[in-house]
């Protein structure tokens, strides 16, 4: 998982059957000191994020999938938790 | 996911069998403020795109998710036509 902050979100009508209802949010990356950190990507939202917030990312396909409840979705990141902080030494993995 | 714009087309006409019947388009990705960002690619199309539109794509294993049963070998694949979006947060937060 990663660390990263809500930039916007993204609206969609027509999509994958297995995408509907799903809030879609892009987000950009950050790095140990909260520095943006490679391209915005887009991902479903599964807590209720909102603009600005610092949220926890799964990027892979299965993990994303599950926490959409929905199996086989074609997803491959999610957002599974909203940061409170971040407790580690700056340079050590998020 | 990643945005993109739809700049074309494939036409393949000797392909795995599992292929037949896919739409394949040729993908610029985009960055959050619609310029082009890296290299062009081609993907499946799970969501009816076409030329000029706006998408998102997915990549990797999942590319093939939404082809399910068939498990065609893509590893990119357009699942949503984009609207709009906003990018309010792209600038650091208030403090």
């Amino acid at each position: 998982m990663i660390v990263g902050r809500v930039v916007g979100p993204l609206v969609s009508t027509q999509k994958h059957r297995k995408l509907e209802g799903s809030a879609l949010l892009l987000v950009q990356p950050l790095d140990d000191r909260n520095r943006p950190r490679g391209s915005v990507l887009l991902a479903v939202d599964t807590v209720g994020a909102g603009v600005h917030e610092r949220v926890l990312l799964v990027l892979d396909g299965r993990a994303a999938g599950d926490a959409m409840r929905r199996r086989g979705a074609p997803v491959d990141a999610a957002i599974v938790g909203i940061v409170d902080h971040v407790d580690a030494d700056t340079g050590q993995a998020q | 996911m990643q945005l993109a714009r739809v700049v074309g087309d494939v036409v393949a006409t000797r392909k795995d069998p599992a292929l037949v019947g896919l739409k394949l388009l040729v993908l610029q990705p985009l960055d959050h403020e619609r310029r082009p960002q890296g290299r062009r690619i081609v993907a499946a199309d799970a969501a009816g795109a076409g030329v000029g539109e706006v998408v998102f794509f997915v990549r990797g294993r999942e590319a093939s998710f939404p082809f399910y049963p068939a498990e065609p070998p893509v590893d990119a694949a357009v699942v949503g036509i984009v609207d709009h979006w906003s990018a309010e947060g792209a600038a650091p937060p208030p403090a």
